[in-house]
Formats: C-alpha cells, structure tokens, sequence
C-alpha cells in the first residue's frame, strides 16, 4: 500500500486513547470529562477502523459505528445528568458528589 | 507522487488530531473544549478517508460534528459560568497519579499491540474498489449484522427516553408559569410593557435595568 501502513494508525489511536485517559482521571468537571470520554472511544475507533482495512473486513466499520451510536447516547445520558445537577444548584465537580460514598 | 501526498495529508492529520487532543483535556474554558473536539472529529475523519471508510467518515463529521458536539454546545452555554472548569482538583498526589496512569496505559496498549501482533502488521489485505462503501455497509448491516442494527436502535430509544426524563422537571409551583388565581397563563415569556413612571423598586425586576 502506498502511504503508512496500520501500525502508524494504531499509534495514533494509542495516543488518543491515553490523551482521553488523562483528561478523564486528571480534570474535574464532568463536561471535560464527557468530552474526554469521546476522545478514548474515537481512539478505539480508529484502532477499528485500522484493523478493518488491514484484515479486508468490512467488520470492524459495524464495530465503529455501534461504537458511535452507543457514544451518542452516553452523552445524551450524560448531558442529562449534568443539566439535572445544575438545576438543582449543585456544583458541578465529581469531587463533590459523595452522596452514593457509602 | 501520490505516495507523498498521502503522508503529507497523513501527518497533518496527525497534527491535528493529537494537538486538538490535547487542547480538549487542557482547555479551561470547556466551550474551547467541545471546539477543539469538532477539530478532532474532523481529523479522524481525514484517518477514516485514508482507511477507506468512507461512509463511517461521513457519518463521523454528520453524527459526532454535528448532531453530538451541538448538543454540548448548548448544555454549555445553558450552564453558563457553572460551566467553567478549574484545571484540575484534588491534592497533588492525585494529580501525579493520574499522568502516571494515563502513561502506564499507553506503554501497555502499545506493548501489547507489539507483542501480539508486532509481526503480521505490516503485511495488508487487498480490498475491492467498493470496500467501505455505503452500499456495502448496509447490506452488511441488513443480513449479518441485523441483530446488532435493531438493538443499536434500541439503544438510542431507550437514551432519548432517559434524557427525557432526566431533562423533565415539574413547573408546578413555579411562579412564573402560574397566575395567582391559578388560572394557567401562557408559557411563553414576554418581556414586561414598557413602564410609564417606572418606579426604582420593580416587583418583578426583570427589564428594569438598575
């Protein structure tokens, strides 16, 4: 194949998916961590979509896009969570939320 | 010729991709975040196109760009400066965790990766000129995958009902959609008549500046 083969592609999605790691364990709004979250699953993505065009398997782009769907309503769940914790004036870190700590 | 350009397009993606990566998790200002998100999405994009998965890119830059990064972008500027977000919290040591975390996953994902299939990478299948196409995705998806397909939509159901009932809340007992006399008012609010001898003191406040 003329162009990077598939190793260049899984490093990238590697990166991505450490990158969204980060974001999800270091920051504390959960927005960023939402928005992170959609980094690790596009990481896992390409990682698909890579190995999809190497095996010659149309497969792994079904794979994909489940994933994409199954993301979309994560943040729809998610933004709902979050609307709902403004609504009821509640600061919105998730250090703050301890009300299920046992 | 075309060998080049393909890793020129290849390596500006990259840019782009890891750069916008990083600006999401670093913003502190998360409407910069969701922006720098789009650029991300876009460039994976440019990945897919590269991979031949076109209809997945399309979907990609219609679906996530679009539908799903509008919606963040309202919830944020819903929420206002709730919204703002400090870079990061916790004691230090937390904080160190976490990088060294993020950084042990990503020394195993690539160990791993080259461990099991360091060798046989390099070598590539052959695919038809259609490989990716609409046409075959949804035939894919009709025959093989048709359970996938229909529990995939149940997914989606079952998510905007669950939006729904979080977004919900009781407007019973809230004043402005209630007349004293409990005659039900209209819902929509209309900015008050424009005061005559405003007095400084507006019971309502709203329009009044000062």
């Amino acid at each position: 194949m003329n162009g990077p083969d598939v190793t260049w592609y899984l490093a990238v999605a590697s990166i991505l998916f450490a990158t969204g790691a980060l974001g999800v364990l270091l920051r504390r709004s959960p927005l960023i961590v939402l928005l992170s979250l959609e980094i690790m699953l596009n990481g896992a993505n390409l990682a698909l979509i890579a190995f999809a065009r190497q095996q010659g398997d149309l497969d792994g782009q079904i794979f994909a896009l489940a994933v994409m769907a199954v993301a979309a309503s994560e943040v729809v769940v998610g933004l709902g969570l979050i609307v709902a914790m403004a609504r009821r004036r509640l600061v919105l870190d998730v250090d703050e939320l301890t009300t299920l700590r046992g | 010729m075309g060998n080049v350009i393909v890793w020129i397009v290849w390596f500006a993606a990259l840019f782009a991709c890891v750069g916008s990566g990083v600006a999401v998790v670093s913003m502190t200002n998360p409407f910069y975040s969701a922006i720098a998100l789009i650029g991300n999405l876009g460039s994976l994009a440019v990945f897919f196109l590269l991979l031949q998965a076109e209809f997945v890119a399309a979907a990609q830059v219609l679906v996530y760009a679009g539908a799903v990064m509008v919606m963040f972008l309202f919830v944020i500027a819903y929420l206002g400066g709730q919204a703002d977000a400090p870079w990061a919290g916790g004691s230090s040591w937390q904080r160190w965790a976490a990088v060294i975390a993020a950084s042990a996953l990503l020394l195993e994902i690539v160990m791993v990766i080259g461990l099991k299939a360091g060798g046989r990478l390099s070598d590539e299948a052959d695919v038809r000129e259609s490989f990716g196409s609409p046409a075959d995705i949804g035939r894919l998806f009709l025959t093989d995958h048709l359970l996938a397909f229909e529990i995939t939509s149940i997914v989606l159901l079952v998510a905007a009902i669950g939006g729904v009932v979080l977004g919900a809340h009781s407007r019973q007992g809230d004043p402005r959609y209630e007349s004293p006399a409990g005659v039900p008012v209209s819902r929509e609010r209309t900015l008050p008549p424009e005061p005559v001898n405003a007095t400084p003191h507006d019971a309502s406040g709203a329009g009044v500046p000062g």
